[in-house]
């Protein structure tokens, strides 16, 4: 075999040269081919110990604190192809809202417009107490699961976010109708309950046992979980035919 | 179980910026190695990790999802270093003295233990002397030896990486190793 050239052994040094094992017989029998490929070894050595600074494991989570606010703004899935669910609560409750709005217009000059202003204010809140009843379950659901969560590694929550940020979008309508029944107190709590949700719906989908044990810390500093059974309880009290109308009135 | 690239890719085209996080969480740290082989500066290898997720994030739509997503991350980083080092080609500037904390030495691999101020002064000269070795390449050549030497990537990828054909990405290493070679062998002679 002839000699090899510089350009053969690099690629024999890479372990890409065509016919490896006839090279290496060839350095073992030809003392001047086997200096030149020594000498590149040394050399291809001594680059590898050029240093590298160490950026340390949380060096990823640093480069998306300083690029994510220069992250052009997209909407969520879920914003942008709203379910099945959203679009008929909220056709559901618009709908509820104007024909209540109508009927106390309608009616407010009539004969029986007292009559109308008993019954049908109480059919819709009767409604809407059925739907936060409801989503009051669901968000509690979503909180006690990752209260409860105990892993030893970290835990995609990615499932959890997903139902959080469906809530987040349910409950403005919710709110809105609270706020506009006047029922700070309902309000209040399903103002509280959407921050926490929309911060799981925003934060890391994967939480390690640190994170999740702040999670449980907020949750208890807040007194969430309470506060959802407590408005759930009345909600529940609300539905039935002898609610009563002081409902923010006991939280 | 964990997802894999191409879910949180799926999912960040969809407009989940989360997804996209843990994309940058994943691979910062690999491309910041490319980047300062690249760039040999600290400063300059973060912004270009910074830059070239901001490129990748606008880009998203372009992401053919058979790809490999850490193979299309390492295209931009090293396009993003490439234009950062023929800029400063350009303004003909030297490479920043490495930071040395953080910095593993080098000499502290060869058998004595003993840090005399000769074994010092040799380390700190074949710091130098490896900096100012990579510097002198040109910035394909850096890439493509960065790439295959550092990176482990076979020609092929290199040459894809480059977006050039394989035997031009071949020649970019051999000249870069040749150039290395020339610089470098006096100093490992010397140490011998």
């Amino acid at each position: 075999m002839n000699h090899l050239n510089e350009e053969q052994l690099i690629l024999h040094y890479y372990g890409e040269e065509g016919d490896a094992l006839a090279a290496e017989r060839h350095l073992d029998e030809c003392g001047e081919c086997r200096a030149l490929y020594g000498s590149l070894q040394r050399v291809l050595n001594v680059v590898d110990t050029l240093p590298i600074p160490d950026m340390g494991p949380e060096y990823g989570a640093r480069v998306w604190q300083r690029i994510e606010r220069r992250i052009p703004v997209r909407r969520r899935w879920w914003l942008a192809v709203p379910t099945w669910r959203w679009l008929a609560a909220g056709a559901a409750f618009a709908g509820l809202l104007v024909a209540a709005f109508a009927a106390g217009r309608f009616y407010q000059h009539g004969p029986s417009a007292n009559r109308m202003a008993k019954t049908d204010p109480a059919a819709g809140e009767k409604i809407l107490m059925v739907a936060v009843g409801d989503y009051l379950d669901r968000s509690q659901m979503v909180l006690i699961e990752l209260a409860n969560a105990n892993p030893e590694t970290p835990l995609d929550i990615s499932a959890e976010q997903e139902r959080a940020g469906d809530l987040v979008s349910e409950s403005r309508l919710y709110r809105q109708t609270a706020a506009h029944t006047g029922d700070t107190a309902v309000t209040n709590v399903l103002d509280e309950v959407d921050r926490v949700l929309m911060d799981i719906a925003r934060g890391p989908s994967e939480l390690s046992p640190g994170d999740l044990e702040k999670v449980r810390q907020r949750l208890q500093a807040e007194g969430i979980l309470l506060k959802i059974r407590v408005l759930n309880s009345n909600v529940r009290n609300h539905e039935g035919p002898e609610a009563s109308p002081a409902l923010g009135q006991k939280l | 179980m964990e997802l894999t690239d191409a879910a949180f890719v799926s999912k960040a085209r969809a407009g989940d910026a989360n997804a996209f996080r843990v994309l940058v969480e994943r691979h910062s740290r690999s491309l910041f190695r490319l980047a300062f082989r690249m760039t040999g500066n600290q400063q300059d290898a973060e912004d270009v990790v910074q830059e070239s997720f901001l490129r990748a994030y606008r880009q998203l739509g372009n992401f053919d999802e058979r790809a490999s997503f850490g193979t299309w991350m390492y295209r931009i980083a090293s396009n993003c270093s490439l234009d950062l080092v023929r800029a400063r080609k350009r303004r003909n500037d030297r490479m920043a003295p490495v930071d040395d904390e953080n910095m593993e030495d080098p000499m502290a691999k060869l058998p004595s233990e003993d840090p005399t101020p000769e074994r010092l002064a040799l380390s700190s000269e074949v710091r130098e002397k490896v900096a100012e070795a990579m510097e002198d390449l040109s910035p394909t050549e850096r890439t493509a030896f960065v790439l295959r030497h550092f990176e482990g990537m076979r020609m092929e990828e290199v040459s894809r990486v480059l977006e050039c054909q394989p035997g031009a990405a071949k020649h970019s290493v051999f000249r870069a190793v040749q150039k290395l070679r020339r610089a470098l062998e006096p100093l490992v002679s010397a140490a011998e």
